[in-house]
């Protein structure tokens, strides 16, 4: 009876194919001027093929950090990053990152579609399925016609949509976003966070969101990470019950909406004040 | 067109006006040292536009652009290396202060003695010379390549030469120009004076020897070559900076 058991939870286990991503006891501690910082504690999660992760903390929560160390920019110092099962050792072809400074992120001497079009070139794609990535791309983050634009003649959100469309045509598994929002106008950010919705059900993609911003935490996740403050540890991970279609007015207005946040809320101030 | 012919007049105003008060308050100048312009001018015709002056403006512009062109190959080499590695710059950039403050005019008897009085040694002189403003800038550009951009070529896979040419070389270009600009005029100068020290043709030979056979009006036609030649020469770093630098300066003008 009891061997039973044991048999029905293991071949399940073992037959699930890893999750998209796995971070394992991720630990970061920078050295230097004789001083130690331990950034990152122990954090442990994982994100599912297709679903769109959130994570927040307290400010100095160190979620740059660990978003670097999932996109293989920083070395953790103990514990791993593992991309469908195989171990991130370096940025991986599986992923692609948008960065908070859009003004900073895409080359100023090149035209938006030559921005686009770049990694592709890199990563060896013949011309003809090249302009049809750019293209579409372009379509997905409604900038059909800025393709000749220079970055710097756009508007900031615009620029950031061309950061998001180069990093989706790209064709990453795991789209990786460093607080993409967080130096756009209010307006903007509400488009934006949409935009980043449709292109997530529409494509199908792998998102982990890095966010200060609990609010928007709560109206783009699946699920949302609440990290601890620094040495960083996960607090909580909540599931976000709020159905798969989200509107900017009535999503907002939901109790369930107001009840998530101030869960969340309430986690990150005490947060604030367990650790000095 | 209408904005053309604008910007042409203002452009060509004053030096025509100047021109115009020169030739007019010289006309009746009978000091032996500021003769009529019309009589530099005439001297102008009758020497650069021959046979023997085109020699001496092809030499003049050849060690110039050999020179010019030695020292910005190697500064770009090295700025790239030395840019972007801090290792390297710690040892290095104390020697490079000490060589930068040498005047490289003093550099031409010491070439003269090792390389005799053919092309090399000004050549050497040239290049020594108009090597520092193009290297520390191309080094000052290379070393602040944003670091987000940086990122950016890491997540994209973007390495290796492919990463010279789409990151380290744009990036660091308004600085390595900026170098390129002083390093010209500083190369000009040099030309000149390495010719007028021994040399057996050029454009500073040529007014050395005027001067000294009391050829006045022949050696102001030489200044005038000379301010002339770097007047084009300017012109051609406005264009290479038009065509490099339209992103800078929109990018400028935008923030």
């Amino acid at each position: 009876m009891n061997s039973t058991t044991i048999e029905k939870m293991d071949a399940p286990l073992t037959d699930t194919p890893p999750p998209m991503l796995a971070i394992q006891h991720l630990r970061k501690v920078y050295e230097g001027n004789g001083r130690t910082v331990e950034a990152i504690g122990d954090v442990t999660f994982s994100v599912k093929q297709g679903e769109l992760v959130c994570i927040v903390g307290p400010s100095g929560a160190g979620k740059t950090t660990l978003l670097r160390c999932i996109a293989g920019l920083l070395a953790p110092t103990t514990g791993e990053v593992r991309l469908s099962g195989k171990p991130v050792s370096g940025p991986s072809r599986g992923m692609a990152v948008v960065f908070q400074e859009y003004g900073r992120s895409l080359f100023p001497w090149m035209r938006v579609a030559e921005n686009i079009e770049l990694p592709l070139k890199e990563k060896g794609k013949p011309a003809a399925e090249r302009r049809r990535l750019v293209t579409e791309s372009l379509e997905a983050v409604g900038l059909k016609d800025a393709g000749g634009a220079y970055p710097w003649q756009l508007s900031g959100g615009m620029q950031q949509r061309v950061a998001i469309a180069r990093a989706i045509a790209y064709e990453p598994q795991v789209l990786l976003m460093d607080e993409p929002f967080a130096s756009v106008d209010a307006q903007t950010r509400a488009e934006l966070e949409d935009l980043v919705r449709s292109i997530w059900a529409r494509l199908g993609m792998t998102i982990v969101f890095v966010t200060h911003d609990i609010d928007e935490s709560v109206y783009l996740g699946d699920r949302v990470v609440v990290l601890s403050a620094s040495p960083t540890t996960v607090m909580r991970d909540v599931a976000i019950d709020l159905g798969q279609s989200r509107n900017q007015l009535t999503t907002r207005s939901e109790p369930r909406f107001g009840e998530l946040r101030s869960q969340i809320y309430t986690l990150i101030r005490d947060a604030k004040h367990v650790t000095p | 067109m209408y904005k053309f012919i604008c910007k042409a007049r203002t452009i060509f105003l004053l030096p025509i006006a100047l021109f115009a008060l020169w030739y007019f308050l010289s006309a009746d100048s009978h000091n032996f040292f500021f003769p009529p312009l019309r009589k530099i001018l005439g001297a102008f015709d009758q020497i650069w536009l021959t046979a023997t002056g085109t020699v001496d403006i092809v030499a003049s512009l050849e060690r110039l652009a050999i020179g010019f062109g030695i020292s910005l190959a190697f500064a770009l080499g090295a700025g790239v290396l030395l840019g972007s590695s801090k290792v390297l710059r710690d040892y290095l950039e104390p020697v490079f202060e000490f060589f930068r403050a040498i005047p490289p005019t003093v550099m031409i008897p010491v070439l003269l003695v090792i390389s005799g009085i053919g092309d090399a040694s000004k050549i050497a002189v040239i290049s020594f010379g108009c090597l520092w403003p193009m290297l520390l800038n191309t080094i000052e550009g290379v070393r602040a390549v944003d670091a987000v951009l940086k990122d950016t070529c890491d997540i994209y896979h973007i390495h290796g030469v492919s990463r010279l040419f789409v990151l380290t070389l744009p990036a660091a270009s308004p600085q390595i120009i900026t170098g390129m600009r002083t390093g010209l005029s500083i190369a000009i100068i040099l030309m000149v004076i390495s010719e007028m020290f021994a040399s057996r043709n050029g454009i500073g030979f040529a007014i050395i020897q005027f001067q000294r056979t009391f050829s006045i009006p022949e050696m102001w036609s030489g200044i005038l070559l000379l301010g002339l030649i770097g007047v084009l020469l300017s012109l051609v770093m406005r264009l290479i900076e038009r065509y490099f630098l339209s992103w800078y300066e929109g990018l400028r003008a935008r923030s």
